[in-house]
């Protein structure tokens, strides 16, 4: 007789929802996991807790975690997170998305976000093309590296992710891969308890649609080049924060306190109304 | 405090203003609390008003970095529970397009104006157009019914965005300001009625508790009752196909069907309902006019003018143009010998004009550029038309 027993996070998941459209090898499920996990430790109200997500593989998480969630228009997550945290600043709005959906399409939101500081967690799953799609180049697709469309090797810089969030005014920059599960674990605890926008990319495998074209047909494969190449070095110069097949710098990059664009916002209406009273 | 907000929510009163003001005090005694927009002529008003009285009623302003992230905001905004709109003009539309099918499709109640400029492209942006019609009703992609109202004047710039707020939020749809430069930009008297004289609607609620919650599972007017987020609802939205779980349901053909026909459905249902038209002189009218927006105040000039001439002319005004008014125009056309049909544009209504009026002949009045028609214009078109 077997006896089935829960698993203690799946109240973080809409069973209904499942089995998910990931994969095998994929990252997003060990992304997913890291941020049920911080989201259990923290013992977060999850009434107070919108995950939004913009459109790609990962762009699904939202709909599998059991909270509120909005699964927005291509690029859009976090111009739609902005709305929700402005309408009501109690919520902890967490945009969960893609290098594609946040980088390319999505990139003007990104860093205007990061410049007002608006109290959004962006974490992004990059795995170097657009996965949903069939597997074609994108922002963060490596020199050289063979997509479907760039079946001659790419000749397009990729963003340094980290670089462009410290630089855009983030106060809190992470970057980990899927095989550092515990301290992605703690960093996106730290990333949820920031106030003001905060960003964690998260170097994650996609061997069925990006490795097989470059030499690491499984996850294991892909999972190997991160333990041999990453290299941790916190708060070093993210702008120096590479990723080349020989090395993978990851660490926390930026922890600062800045006040949010939603607090001074607040504080503002609450000035004008007593100056206005005075009157 | 409160008290203070209060009072000054609600500018009741004989003001002089411009469209874009009114427009802006419309919203604000509709409830909006949260405005996201972009600057463009000739919409940048709407903003700047905004950008002062938001704060005076607890309200969020906020200047985006496009079109795109306005709309985008707006829609989390009301899914967070506040009443939102954003404000643009034609180039800022053609942008918002995609996300305005995000917002039907996750049925999110808001209100977008646009101020219409000559277009196409960066057009003419300081003068006036009628260019938007079709795309208003036709801009995002698949099928969907919209609600799109055309005020005339200063002081329908704020009735219509108190309406179109109230509509959108009975039938959980983007509602449409279909405005155009002139009216946008004039000074004209407006009257804010006291608060007792105000009809404000919002959204329905849930009325079970959250573990027997269906996000969109509609009641019988086919409009699903709204929880918030934060209010416990735990509930997921998403631009796929969904079913009334709120869950994507992207290969299966019966909830596309039931689906999008519902979409179409609970605006078309009740278009009798929403739909508002203005007619002047209509009962023995041998010719009649149809304009709207700006065109409808010099329509009505010489609609007057040309009974002074002893001919039998009459105006159809629409205030709705979408879902647009057709039985009223089958009606007119039934006793009518002609139908003349002046908008700015090369033909946009004119064509469901047509199709409603079925045999009745149509003469078509097109304008573009700097000025709207004149009375003139029109009631040669009359006299041309005249049996």
């Amino acid at each position: 007789m077997t006896t089935e027993i829960e698993h203690p996070l799946s109240k973080y998941l809409r069973k209904a929802m499942m089995p998910h459209i990931w994969c095998s090898g994929c990252g997003n499920g060990i992304i997913l996991n890291c941020f049920v996990q911080a989201v259990n430790e923290l013992q977060m109200d999850l009434d107070k807790l919108v995950v939004v997500s913009g459109i790609g593989c990962i762009g699904r998480a939202a709909g599998y975690i059991n909270t509120s969630s909005f699964h927005t228009t291509h690029g859009r997550p976090i111009a739609l997170a902005t709305g929700v945290k402005l309408a009501n600043p109690n919520l902890e709005v967490v945009v969960i998305s893609g290098d594609g959906d946040l980088f390319a399409i999505g990139g003007n939101h990104f860093i205007h976000a990061a410049r007002r500081n608006i109290g959004v967690k962006v974490i992004c799953a990059n795995n170097f093309n657009y996965g949903m799609t069939g597997g074609q180049q994108g922002p963060t697709t490596p020199l050289e590296a063979l997509t479907t469309t760039t079946p001659y090797g790419n000749i397009e810089h990729p963003f340094n992710l980290v670089h462009l969030a410290a630089a855009s005014g983030a106060t809190y920059v992470a970057r980990w891969t899927t095989l550092h599960v515990r301290r992605l674990t703690q960093s996106i605890k730290r990333l949820l308890q920031k106030e003001g926008f905060g960003f964690i990319e998260v170097v994650s495998p996609c061997p069925e649609i990006f490795g097989r074209h470059n030499k690491m047909r499984t996850g294991l494969e892909m999972m190997e080049w991160f333990r041999r190449s990453s290299v941790v070095e916190n708060f070093s110069d993210p702008s120096k924060a590479e990723i080349t097949p020989e090395r993978i710098v990851v660490g926390e990059f930026v922890n600062i306190d800045k006040i949010s664009y939603e607090r001074l916002l607040h504080e503002k209406i609450a000035h004008i109304n007593e100056e206005k009273m005075w009157r | 405090m409160s008290n203070t907000i209060k009072r000054k929510a609600i500018l009741t009163g004989a003001h002089f203003m411009n469209g874009d003001f009114a427009c802006a005090e419309g919203a604000i005694v509709a409830g909006c609390r949260f405005f996201a927009g972009y600057p463009i002529t000739p919409a940048t008003e709407i903003a700047e008003r905004l950008a002062e009285r938001m704060p005076e009623v607890g309200g969020i302003y906020i200047q985006m970095e496009d079109e795109i992230a306005s709309i985008a905001a707006v829609i989390g905004a009301s899914y967070a529970g506040l009443k939102a709109m954003t404000a643009t003009s034609g180039p800022g539309f053609s942008l918002m397009q995609e996300n305005i099918g995000l917002a039907v499709m996750t049925e999110t109640p808001c209100v977008i104006v646009d101020v219409m400029r000559g277009g196409p492209s960066t057009g003419q942006p300081t003068l006036p157009g009628q260019q938007d019609v079709m795309q208003a009703k036709w801009g995002s992609h698949g099928d969907y019914e919209i609600i799109a109202l055309s005020p005339s004047s200063v002081q329908e710039m704020f009735d219509l965005t108190v309406e179109a707020f109230n509509l959108s939020e009975i039938y959980r749809v983007p509602t449409i300001l279909l405005a155009d430069e002139v009216v946008g930009h004039m000074w004209e008297k407006v009257v804010i009625p006291p608060p007792e004289n105000l009809k404000i609607v919002n959204r329905k609620r849930p009325n079970v508790p959250p573990e027997k919650y269906l996000p969109f599972m509609p009641d019988d007017d086919l409009v699903p009752p709204m929880a918030c987020f934060g209010e416990g609802f735990a509930f997921h939205a998403t631009g796929l196909t969904h079913d009334e779980h709120g869950y994507p349901q992207t290969q299966s053909s019966e909830v596309q069907e039931r689906l999008v026909r519902r979409l179409c459905d609970k605006i078309r249902k009740s278009a009798d309902k929403i739909v508002k038209v203005e007619e002047v002189m209509l009962e023995d009218a041998d010719v009649v006019v149809i304009a709207y927006g700006i065109v409808a105040r010099a329509a009505l000039s010489a609609v007057r003018k040309a009974r002074a001439e002893g001919i039998k002319a009459g105006l159809l005004r629409p205030i709705t143009l979408w879902p647009f008014p057709e039985k009223h125009v089958e009606k007119v056309a039934r006793k009518a010998k002609k139908i003349v049909v002046a908008e700015m544009n090369c033909g946009q209504i004119v064509r469901e004009v047509q199709r409603a009026a079925k045999e009745t002949p149509v003469m078509f009045l097109p304008k573009l550029g700097e000025d709207p028609h004149t009375p003139m214009e029109i009631l040669e078109g009359i006299r041309r038309n005249k049996p």
